[in-house]
């Protein structure tokens, strides 16, 4: 097994929390450096660089190639693999999750530009076991098919109704506009949301 | 061996060769049970069923937990990003696989270099393909002797592969790999292919033995360049009466040209597997529609006994008829793991699975039909053209010989091959195209001879089937939720922005694999579990097994452990052709009964009673009116000290039989049926048509859930409409590339387009199984298209018989 994976399993098993301690060799840089070091193939471009985030209320720190995008690292060095890549082109919009509460494409953000900024991804969007209301509606309403797409879906939801929270139709219609559910969910996506609406104007309104 | 012969390809061989054994033939009763229409003259009918099958179930709103709409079970792992996916694993030491795909349509593979991609820092393991799956085969091999390597008949072909540590050195040690080619000259378009000067594709007759679902055609058949064809047969039958003697006998006749576009499949996860060869088996997680096809593809062509196989699939990421069997991913994948000794995980990425991964074929259709003035139907005549690209498989369904009785019938079917990816089966394969034309021409004969296009229906959709007696009674559910009583005549909109409505009609087949088997345990604990090789794409397999099992329990389907997606368990349907829960849920039922019939023994000491008197019921054990004697079901199963029960139950034939059985599908001579209606907007300025609202009244046999159901139907008609206005693929005559290989340039429905969409479902119950429950996934995309189409002709009074609705071909259609 590689070094890297060891170190991987290492900060698996620690925890994200501690793991702002180690310095996390990322799966995407190990190659051009080894290559570099081998002297066989010509690598250019600067090496891997350190990069701090905050993902999901905890500090991460990891070593990276500058080509690499959030939702790589996401996925693939820190395993949270609720994000999913559906385009990997900023179509889909299936990697959406937060950057300083704005919903943003991982998949169209460089790690670099990720540096100091707090992220939140699907799996820190829930309060421990108490589902974030637009998931619990999403659940209720059957807003979700094969689900690969449901992630970005309610991310993107989740951060309407932090910006305007008695969003309507139109407005939800807006949000999701760049997201593609295959399946065609789309009618219960928007009345998940609408009823999500509800409960969190309801839940402000009483306090 | 499970081949991947398509449903179409083994009901035509079917037709050839009819096996029609009796049903259930051991020792058996006869059963009154229900049958019908629930609020819709709901009878009972006798049927014969094995002596041993539960008694029947009442209808849904006696149930406890059959039939209600509750949230599916895994839904709560797919909102927190839990759900694991094929494109999700992670294991120890996994490598990370790269295609090498071909940059030209059509070439002869001269030599392959892979020395510098073996070198590249981090490449653990290089394969050449030496056989390419997904594609027709020469009749006759010998007609391409002399070639090492597969020849190359499609831009985007994978050739090789790349395992590596990482992403990046697979993607780069990929482009290393270093490949002479001899261009040979190609044809992506239908027309030109069909041109008695064009390239060929192939160098003589083809067949397509195993094609993902794409195949559609029997052997044997004549071809002449890329022309194959004609296939005169269909699912119900070879041509019928004499159509000239029909034509002449007819009031009216009428003729039309239809043509529909390649259309992708486009599943939110691409195909792709993580393969793990080891040396005492291989494992195979799988983004499939059928764990089976994987496992019996893996163990074909590795030489490998299936007993050696496991395939396992927790989520797949959509499917829609093209995630079948290992693909050439898969084999190389497997190959790749084999010499790397590590698990290599080769997922395709959006190009790839534009190009190479399936497609609905194209279609060019001539249609006439005959009928009297009175509406009678007097012959029909449909000669169709489509190209599946490499496979075969570009046929237009069954509607002609089944959906309308009409004593004169003649359909010749033609693949004109090309050198564009294969085609795949698309939810509802063929049926989609060739409703698009036969209800249009419906239409315009309803117009013609001044009928209302219900009546018109009223008068000839006689077949007598479940299907048929279900679309007399969504035909006036829908015509009342919709408003038809207040459609106008067509053209009557002043515009520009024309508003009309249309309808249209849905079939598909009910269909039940013959190889299905549940096993049910419970365990000393009171714990229930569920188990099935069946695979969930999206549909809720996991919940609808859950719910058919905690009936027989008297508990929650929340507290039965539904597990799937694991050749470990017991054979399990395909999830296409709308079968699973028509395959599934009565073996499911009936495991479920035996194991709970079997507690009952168990218990019946315990609470001085009779097994028989013994019944479960909301989470308790009771003697029967002893209300007294309740005692929660945990608690009792724990006193009883069973150690662990365990039934595993093969699904009974359907009480009546099957029109036909090839292999492992049987196929009723009963339907699946649907009636859409569609309110669309036509803006005659700019070409663009917005679909506003559609009704969509569906039968599925009992809704186990009928959330999920009503989710499906959404589902079904919002992919109709996004083939009716929008999709198509483009390819690049000169070079053969996909132009829109992607998602923001080939178009499809997102929120903005999503008309506002009412659906209605019945209760329909046949009296042949455990359940009666049969599909509705495919249903629900047959009917959309030509319902849309129908709306615009009666915004616009123009027909329009090509798609995708595009301002161009809106425009040409407003301008005839």
């Amino acid at each position: 097994m590689r070094s890297g994976m060891s170190r991987r399993a290492f900060f698996k098993g620690a925890g994200v929390s501690a793991a702002g301690a180690a310095l996390l060799d990322s799966r995407f840089t190990q190659t051009a450096e080894a290559a570099a070091r081998e002297g066989e193939v010509n690598v250019l471009g600067p090496r891997a660089v350190p990069v701090s985030l905050t993902v999901n209320g905890r500090g991460v720190s990891v070593r990276v190639d500058p080509a690499t995008t959030l939702v790589e690292v996401l996925r693939y060095d820190l395993g949270l693999t609720g994000t999913k890549i559906g385009c990997d082109r900023g179509a889909c919009s299936a990697c959406t999750v937060w950057l300083d509460g704005e919903p943003a494409s991982s998949c169209m953000t460089l790690i670099l530009d990720a540096r100091g900024r707090t992220i939140t991804t699907i799996e820190g969007l829930a309060d421990g076991d108490k589902l974030h209301p637009v998931q619990q509606a999403f659940v209720e309403h059957d807003a979700l098919q094969c689900g690969f797409c449901t992630p970005g879906m309610v991310m993107s939801c989740a951060a309407l109704l932090n910006r305007k929270p008695d969003a309507d139709l139109d407005d939800i219609k807006s949000a999701v506009s760049g997201h593609l559910c295959r399946c065609g969910t789309y009618p219960n996506i928007f009345k998940a949301t609408l009823a999500a609406a509800g409960a969190v104007a309801k839940g402000k309104a009483g306090g | 061996m499970m081949s991947q012969q398509t449903d179409q390809e083994r009901g035509e061989a079917a037709q050839r060769n009819p096996e029609q054994p009796v049903p259930n033939s051991g020792p058996s009763r006869q059963q009154a049970m229900l049958y019908g229409i629930v609020g819709d003259g709901l009878k009972e009918v006798t049927r014969r069923v094995p002596l041993d099958e539960p008694p029947p179930l009442a209808e849904n709103s006696k149930l406890k937990s059959i039939g209600k709409p509750i949230p599916r079970l895994d839904a709560v792992q797919k909102v927190t990003g839990k759900a694991r996916y094929t494109f999700d694993i992670q294991l120890p030491g996994m490598l990370w696989g790269r295609r090498v795909v071909s940059p030209w349509a059509h070439a002869r593979v001269k030599s392959i270099d892979t020395s510098a991609a073996e070198r590249y820092p981090g490449v653990r393991a290089v394969h050449v393909l030496d056989r390419v799956l997904q594609t027709a085969q020469l009749r006759d091999p010998k007609a391409e002797l002399g070639n090492r390597y597969p020849t190359v008949r499609y831009a985007g072909q994978p050739i090789a592969a790349v395992a590596a540590e990482t992403p990046r050195a697979a993607e780069q040690a990929a482009k290393l790999v270093r490949v002479e080619y001899e261009r040979l000259p190609h044809v992506t378009e239908l027309d030109a292919a069909m041109k008695p000067d064009a390239p060929v594709v192939f160098p003589g007759p083809v067949e397509q033995p195993s094609t993902a679902g794409g195949g559609g055609a029997p052997p044997g058949l004549p071809q002449h360049g890329n022309l194959r064809g004609p296939n005169t047969g269909g699912r119900f039958g070879p041509p019928r009466g004499d159509v000239s003697k029909g034509f002449a006998e007819s009031d009216v006749v009428l003729e039309g040209e239809f043509r529909t576009q390649v259309q992708t499949h486009v599943p939110m996860e691409t195909h792709g597997i993580v393969a793990d060869w080891r040396d005492d088996g291989l494992t195979i997680h799988a983004s499939t529609q059928w764990t089976l096809s994987v496992r019996d593809e893996a163990a074909e062509h590795f030489n490998l006994p299936k007993s050696r196989i496991r395939v396992i699939s927790d989520f797949t990421g959509g499917g829609f008829g093209a995630k079948y069997g290992i693909g050439n991913f898969g084999l190389l994948a497997i190959h790749l793991s084999r010499k790397a000794k590590a698990p290599v995980r080769m997922m395709l990425d959006r190009r790839e699975e534009h190009v190479s991964a399936g497609n609905r074929p194209s279609s060019i259709q001539e249609i006439k039909i005959g009928a009297k003035k009175d509406g009678t139907l007097m012959a029909m005549q449909a000669v169709s053209w489509g190209t599946g690209g490499v496979a075969g498989g570009a046929g237009i369904g069954f509607c002609y010989s089944a959906l309308y009785p009409c004593p004169n019938l003649y359909a010749e079917q033609y693949d004109v091959f090309t050198n564009a990816g294969p085609c795949a089966a698309f939810r509802a394969p063929g049926q989609v195209q060739g409703i698009f034309s036969l209800e249009q021409m419906i239409d315009e004969l309803a117009e013609t001879i001044g009928m209302d296009p219900l009546v018109l229906r009223d008068k000839i959709d006689t077949g007598g089937t479940d299907d048929s007696l279900a679309r007399a009674v969504e035909r006036r559910a829908g015509a009342e939720r919709f408003g038809w009583k207040n459609r106008k005549p067509a053209g009557f909109d002043a515009g520009p922005v024309m508003r009309g409505v249309g309808m249209a009609q849905s079939q598909w087949i009910y269909l039940v694999s013959k190889y299905t088997a549940c096993e049910v345990r419970v365990t000393d604990d009171g714990g229930v579990e569920a188990f099935s090789s069946a695979q969930d794409i999206g549909t809720g397999t996991r919940t609808v097994l859950a719910q058919v099992v905690a009936e027989e329990f008297g508990l929650r389907p929340e507290e039965i452990g539904a597990y799937i997606g694991d050749t470990r368990y017991p054979i399990g349907p395909a999830s296409g052709g709308s079968r699973v829960t028509a395959s599934l849920t009565p073996a499911a039922r009936n495991a479920a009964h035996r194991a709970a019939r079997d507690l009952a023994g168990r218990l019946a000491p315990r609470f001085a009673a009779e097994p028989e008197t013994i019944v479960f019921a909301d989470g308790k054990v009771m003697v029967r009116d002893k209300p007294d004697t309740a005692m929660p079901f945990r608690e009792a199963v724990k006193k009883a000290n069973i150690g662990e029960i365990s039934h595993r139950v093969d699904r009974a034939d359907d009480y009546e039989g099957y029109a036909m059985i090839v292999g492992d599908l049987q196929i009723s001579k009963h339907g699946i049926g649907g009636v859409q209606f569609a309110q669309v907007a036509v803006d005659t300025e700019t070409g663009v048509v917005k679909v506003e609202r559609v009704v969509a009244v569906h039968d599925c046999g009992r809704p186990i859930n009928p959330k999920l159901a009503e989710s499906q139907i959404y589902g079904g008609v919002i992919q109709g409409v996004s083939y009716a206005l929008y999709e198509e693929r483009h390819l690049d005559p000169g070079s053969g590339h996909q132009l829109n290989a992607n998602i923001d340039q080939y178009k499809m429905v997102g929120s903005r387009e999503t008309p506002e969409i009412e659906v209605v479902l019945l209760e329909q119950f046949g009296a042949q199984s455990s359940t009666d429950a049969r599909g509705v996934a495919e249903p629900a995309n047959v009917a959309t298209a030509a319902a849309v189409a129908n709306a615009f002709y009666n915004a616009t009074g123009k027909r329009i018989r090509t798609l995708p609705m595009t301002p161009a071909n809106v425009l040409a259609a407003l301008r005839t």
